[in-house]
């Protein structure tokens, strides 16, 4: 039985083509999925992203092990600021990638997929001697407003004006409830991922509609947007086989600390990695999907993970593997699709998409 | 000019000896935003039911089957930078190739807009 979200009816009143992902309908385009990328790369676009997991941890996070858990070093983290990292298994594989939110000295929110929320809940669990851990997913909404409009668009839907650096949220009160509003995103653009309860999500989300420059976005734009970036999708990229040397996100890993997983990863640095991680674009518009075959010189040398069409770039686009020495700039690569058909493809340093407003201030509501 | 029609939701317009070929509105609709389309080569011959062009949209690639047997003539080459037209106009603008036929009779098994319709309404 899949999962629905609290904004359900809100997407069959919007006329979406409901799809299934992680367990959970929702919704794949409301209009067209190009359209929708557009109008999140020009104004804003929303989302109902509410099939994520949150987890919260309260405790004194030393003394309670749970540093073990996750990549990134958990007391460093200033309080109202977030960081990105990984739970690993002892080879250094990816469980899962996760936000992790510093709300107080003594708590955290962990933000984690949906596809893996009931075995990242049982390894913090596991692994935390003191403390409480309390999975809040299922009373949790998250609506993500992302564009260069999305910051004049907050202030006037949630007459919420501060500003919000990047990988920073604040706490606000509305109705008597508790919303975070996290400058973060999976899009490239300026933007919010909007945390709050299930009953407050149906009101945020018709104001945010009613606003005549929003329009709602499914997972099909989403998938392009977050492709254009070069981000990394948990289930395509990063897998229990994968480690985050091999995908490239070294930087996430804090090795100052302990966590599980860490001998394995200071072994492959020091041995080099195997497989790694490679970004194309195709010659054509042709797509790279999921399981198309890399080839170099007659050779099949590993598989695409990710791909779609890039509107902005107006070629196929895609991430997947190959062994570690194939890898350099201009290395003469080709895909072959599920029935043989071969097609020319160009490696190239990520993002694909380097014009974003994600780190910007956005544009001004013109009205 | 007749015009008829396939399970696979291909379309085949008939003047004369030439079939021109494309995909209906509901195929349209089913892909969603066409983004691609591999075209096949003017000269090449293609039996019924044959692989005759591949159209992906972001969603999936999917095959265009040859509603009859025949030489393809010619292609929509508009359709190479341009392949939103298939979703603008797909009975119409959107066509994708031109078939001389080898013989009208295998458009008897084919459907007309009216029988087409009512397959429509059991999906």
């Amino acid at each position: 039985m899949l999962k629905t979200s609290p904004l359900y009816s809100e997407h069959l009143k919007l006329g979406a083509k409901i799809g299934s992902f992680a367990g959970w309908q929702v919704p794949l385009f409301y209009t067209s999925i190009l359209a929708e990328h557009k109008h999140c790369r020009k104004k804003a676009a929303l989302f109902d992203i509410s099939h994520m997991g949150e987890l919260v941890f309260q405790g004194d996070i030393k003394a309670s092990g749970i540093e073990k858990a996750v990549t990134p070093c958990l007391e460093e983290i200033p309080l109202g600021r977030s960081r990105y990292g990984f739970i690993l298994n002892q080879a250094g594989g990816v469980v899962d990638d996760l936000l992790v939110f510093k709300i107080k000295s003594d708590q955290l929110l962990f933000v984690v997929n949906a596809s893996s929320e009931a075995i990242d809940y049982k390894i913090l669990k596991e692994i935390i001697s003191q403390g409480e851990l309390k999975n809040i997913s299922a009373q949790t909404a998250k609506i993500d407003l992302q564009g260069p409009l999305a910051k004049e668009i907050l202030k006037r839907v949630l007459s919420f004006s501060r500003d919000i650096s990047y990988f920073s949220f604040v706490e606000f009160g509305f109705k008597e409830e508790k919303i975070l509003i996290s400058r973060t995103g999976y899009t490239g653009e300026l933007g919010y991922e909007i945390f709050l309860p299930n009953r407050l999500a149906p009101f945020i989300w018709r104001q945010f509609i009613a606003c005549d420059k929003v329009k709602p976005a499914g997972f099909g734009a989403r998938d392009i947007l977050r492709l254009e970036m070069g981000y990394n999708l948990a289930g395509n990229e990063l897998t229990d086989t994968i480690t985050p040397l091999q995908a490239g996100l070294a930087k996430f890993i804090n090795f100052k600390k302990d966590f599980i997983g860490k001998s394995a990863l200071l072994e492959q640095k020091d041995k080099g990695v195997e497989k790694t991680q490679v970004a194309f674009v195709a010659e054509s518009r042709k797509i790279p999907r999921p399981g198309y075959k890399i080839y170099s010189a007659g050779k099949r040398i590993g598989k695409v993970t990710s791909g779609t069409y890039s509107p902005l770039l107006s070629a196929g686009i895609g991430i997947g593997y190959i062994g570690a020495k194939y890898k350099k700039s201009n290395y003469p690569i080709y895909l072959e699709d599920n029935k043989q058909n071969k097609f020319e493809v160009q490696i190239v340093d990520l993002p694909f998409y380097k014009k974003g407003s994600i780190k910007g201030s956005g544009l001004k509501l013109v009205t | 000019m007749e015009i008829y029609f396939t399970k696979n939701h291909e379309w085949a317009k008939i003047e004369g000896n030439i079939a021109i070929i494309g995909i209906t509105e509901y195929a349209a609709s089913q892909l969603g935003d066409v983004v691609f389309i591999d075209l096949s080569e003017i000269g090449k011959e293609f039996k019924k039911d044959e692989v005759l062009a591949e159209v992906e949209s972001v969603k999936a690639a999917s095959d265009i089957y040859a509603p009859l047997t025949g030489k393809v003539i010619e292609v929509n080459s508009e359709l190479d930078d341009s392949p939103e037209i298939i979703n603008n106009s797909p009975e119409s603008k959107g066509w994708i190739a031109k078939i001389e036929l080898s013989s009208l009779d295998e458009t008897q098994s084919l459907m007309d807009k009216d029988n087409y319709n009512q397959y429509l309404q059991t999906l």
